[in-house]
């Protein structure tokens, strides 16, 4: 029988905003041990981790190391005895080098001086040891997301790390760069380090973890030998019911274009190409995805397509008509809708209620006020409607949005967005971040209205989203379009990685098909 | 949920209210020889008779129109605080008016309001045109630019409407005309509270029931989603405060209008910065306005009859004002013990929903 290294007792963390992250859970880490902790997006994988590295405070519990009870009130504490994280998004100063960032806060020093050369050593030396390859004088912002990666579980061993967080780390990887990164964690893994590995991934379980404790809803669902259980009876411990995550969609049938992108360029505030010459089209009752890592154009791209940002170089017709010059009303004028990548920031005002959010886009139309006045009885009608059609779970119509959950928030932006007949919907990693159930509803609306006839732009992250969901396909790499997929499904997930690398691209010829000409 | 929290903000502004009254009551106690005097005087002085309480309504009029001002401009997250600058320049331009002897009742009032109105318009906008056009912030520009006002308006006064025959540096007699009656007799209450408690109400439902009060709301909740909604934010801004620095510039006209028989003022009033106060305690919400004009303008002649009679000075109401701005805009006043609610709350909810 093992003795449990760490472990969490009975830990409860309610949020300002009355959320219940985690409800009396249990959680227990063996030494040199790969232990998954797994669940769905709010199941409060990330809470319970939070908590550990002394980000979070439980409102109860206990927390054990090595049969001794700690109080982890900062990170700085949890450093100490040796619990170290990576985050999902990484904490590292983009204009400094790796060496520096690897260093930042306990310089080696040479009088009042940092000791550049000692910390560019000290890197290499510890890269060299876990095998991980990076190289010290690089500044970060020049690196792509993966060595970025290493550089973060560098620092964490750097500073001593015995247990390492790692917080979805393979969501911003390519499923080539997965694979060197799961070499690695097994290298650690050999020299002692234990590791805990969130995901909702389930083949990436399987493959590199020993044991996992399951999540869902604030609880835990028990911990098992990751060699004693199938996927399926994870995925049914994680989501309370069988899952089928595949879309049901018939063929599309597409008719005349929509969108028109033609020797688009995007030139960014660094005075980089974010967008660099892209042209295709997507016609009307089709879904055209956009592939690609996050950060190589695609954010550019809906920026322009939505008005946010103006046109350099190209043009956009949007329904026949040249966006440029024209504000975002009248682009909305157009038919356009927009789902925003970043909900909190552009979806919705967290401190206004359902009602007013569900209005913003349509404030002004006369169905809503007269020359005046507003019409109150017209815009509870219809935000009743919305919330009973969208099913989103919430006291009243005059409730804040803050107070929904992930799922239910995108479903009020969703609600708007789509309540508008939209022609053209441009929809920005829709299901980023919420559970199952919002995912897979959002899903259908999507295909049900790409078959009543919608144009459908989807750019996402999510292979498994893009690949299901669209009829065709562009990757992006480097702010240009690297390949062109008619037909989705003859496209196998690891060709679609060698493209969104940039390894594999197709001739012009075979990218010139998506502008439907 | 929503409820509860409304409720808690109550729950804190009252508090807030009451920490602040006995931090002045124990001051008073340390301070006063006849304690007990000056208390009764300050807490129920403006209650003892007609006068006094007219005082207060008097000293809510100016409080109500900066107030509101101050308001709509904070709704869209736009702090300017030249509300104070134009609420003088607002009493300039209005006596510019009202020192004309040929216009006839009636008209006289309302072009002199309208004057004030405008060019209180005209002030508010400066810092609302350098935002949009620069991104300089209206905070700094405006609090500077209230100097602008003050020596511009002493200037104006000084050189083309003073009364050389007065002996003190005031212009010429307000053309009776001009002025706003009283309707209340015995006290000075005039018809601008009247004319004050329609711009509320009018103020409230713009707010809250017009596109252009949720164009303001909207860009002062989250700037990046009103733009992304289609709302031209930048010219949101503008209108924010160019109506801001109207409903000011008017409360400047009207409390020339109704209180004065020459303008008289050589420094600012104070009635824009007040006008802060009554917004913060109002929440920027219209509909509660008036309380907060009421409660300061009573505090404030509460402590004027205390330092007229008793050994105590009035600035003691200062005091108050910090101690209850302070907890007020201190967003983790009692948030432990909402915090202890909400998680009471997330238990019962979870207990019921098992």
């Amino acid at each position: 029988m093992q003795t449990d290294f760490l472990s969490m007792n009975n830990i409860t963390k309610v949020y300002p905003n009355g959320i219940v992250a985690n409800d009396g859970v249990d959680f227990s880490l063996r030494k040199g041990e790969i232990h998954a902790l797994v669940g769905e997006n709010g199941a409060g994988k990330s809470t319970l981790m939070k908590i550990l590295f002394g980000l979070e405070h439980p409102e109860e519990g206990e927390i054990l190391l090595k049969g001794e009870s700690i109080h982890v009130s900062s990170p700085n504490v949890a450093i100490e005895h040796g619990i170290g994280m990576v985050h999902q998004h990484f904490m590292l100063v983009p204009s400094l080098t790796v060496a520096e960032n690897m260093v930042l806060g306990s310089e080696p020093r040479r009088g009042i001086y940092t000791n550049i050369k000692k910390a560019e050593s000290e890197t290499l030396e510890l890269s060299r040891k876990y095998n991980l390859t990076v190289e010290p004088s690089a500044r970060i912002r020049d690196l792509p997301v993966g060595i970025k990666q290493k550089v973060e579980i560098l620092k964490a061993l750097y500073r001593g790390a015995e247990i390492l967080i790692l917080d979805e780390p393979t969501a911003v990887l390519t499923p080539q760069e997965t694979k060197e990164l799961f070499e690695e964690l097994h290298l650690l893994k050999e020299k002692g380090s234990t590791i805990i590995f969130i995901s909702h991934k389930l083949h990436e379980i399987k493959e590199l973890c020993d044991r996992l404790t399951i999540m869902r809803n604030g609880r835990s669902q028990g911990v098992f030998n990751v060699a004693d259980v199938t996927e399926k009876e994870i995925s049914r411990l994680m989501v309370g019911r069988d899952v089928i995550l595949e879309v049901d969609k018939g063929p599309a049938a597409p008719a005349e274009i929509s969108l028109k992108v033609r020797n688009l360029t995007v030139v960014n505030d660094f005075g980089k190409n974010a967008v660099n010459n892209i042209s295709f089209s997507l016609r009307k009752g089709e879904i055209l995805g956009v592939a690609g890592v996050e950060g190589n154009g695609q954010g550019e791209l809906v920026e322009i397509l939505t008005g946010l940002q103006r046109i350099n170089f190209g043009s956009v017709e949007i329904e026949g008509e040249n966006i440029a010059g024209k504000t975002i009303k009248e682009i909305r004028n157009l038919g356009t809708c927009h789902i925003p990548e970043d909900r909190m920031t552009y979806g919705v005002a967290e401190t206004l209620d359902i009602e007013q959010n569900l209005l913003a886009d349509k404030h002004d139309s006369p169905r809503f006020t007269g020359k005046i006045l507003t019409r109150p009885k017209v815009i509870r009608e219809n935000s009743l409607k919305l919330i009973g059609e969208y099913r989103i779970k919430c006291g009243s119509p005059l409730e804040e949005v803050k107070m929904l959950s992930g799922g239910n928030i995108q479903k009020v932006v969703v609600a708007r967005e789509f309540s508008s007949d939209p022609k053209l919907i441009i929809a920005d990693q829709p299901t980023r971040g919420i559970d199952v159930g919002a995912t897979e509803f959002i899903r259908k609306r999507l295909v049900e209205l790409r078959d009543e006839g919608s144009a459908v732009l989807l750019v996402s992250a999510d292979l498994n989203e893009v690949m299901e969901l669209s009829d065709s396909l562009i990757v992006m790499y480097n702010g240009e379009i690297t390949a062109f997929i008619e037909d989705v499904r003859s496209l196998s997930e690891e060709e679609l990685g060698l493209y969104m690398l940039g390894i594999k691209k197709q001739t012009d010829g075979e990218i010139g098909r998506a502008l439907h000409v | 949920m929503f409820k509860q929290k409304r409720l808690f903000e109550l729950v804190r502004t009252v508090l807030a209210v009451l920490i602040a009254l006995i931090v002045a009551l124990v001051t008073i106690l340390f301070a006063s020889d006849e304690p007990g005097r000056a208390l009764s005087l300050f807490l129920f002085g403006p209650l003892d008779s007609l006068r006094h309480f007219g005082n207060v309504l008097e000293m809510m009029i100016p409080l109500l129109f900066t107030g509101l001002a101050v308001s709509i401009m904070f709704s869209a997250a736009q702090f300017n605080l030249g509300a104070e600058g134009a609420f003088f320049l607002g009493g300039i331009t209005a006596t510019s008016v009202a020192i004309n002897q040929s216009l006839l009742p009636v008209v006289h009032p309302v072009l002199s309001i309208l004057a004030g109105g405008l060019t209180g318009a005209l002030f508010c906008g400066i810092p609302a045109l350098l935002k949009v056009k620069w991104n300089a912030s209206e905070l700094v520009s405006s609090l500077m630019f209230n100097y602008v006002a003050l020596f511009l308006g002493l200037y104006l006064i000084n050189y083309y409407m003073r009364d050389v025959d007065a002996g003190a540096m005031v212009s010429f007699k307000l053309a009776d005309t001009s002025k706003l009656i009283r309707i209340i007799p015995k006290t000075r209450v005039h018809f601008g509270l009247i004319l004050a408690a329609l711009t509320v109400v009018a103020g409230y439902y713009f707010m809250y029931r017009t596109r252009w009060g949720y164009r303001i709301r909207l860009t002062g909740l989250n700037s990046s989603f009103a733009r992304y909604s289609g709302i031209q934010t930048a010219s949101v801004i503008i209108l924010s405060q160019v109506l801001g620095g109207f409903i000011a510039g008017s409360g400047g006209a009207i409390e020339i209008l109704g209180m004065y028989r020459r303008f008289s003022w050589q420094s600012l009033p104070g009635y824009g910065w007040d006008g802060i106060i009554v917004a913060i305690l109002a929440r920027n919400n219209p509909a509660l306005i008036p309380v907060g004009a009421f409660f300061l303008a009573y505090l404030r002649i509460g402590a004027d009859l205390m330092a007229r009679s008793s050994d105590v000075q009035s600035e003691v109401v200062y005091i108050i004002q910090g101690v209850m701005i302070v907890l007020i805009a201190a967003e983790s006043f009692l948030a432990h013990y909402r915090h202890k609610l909400v998680y009471r709350e997330a238990r019962k909810t979870a207990a019921s929903g098992k």
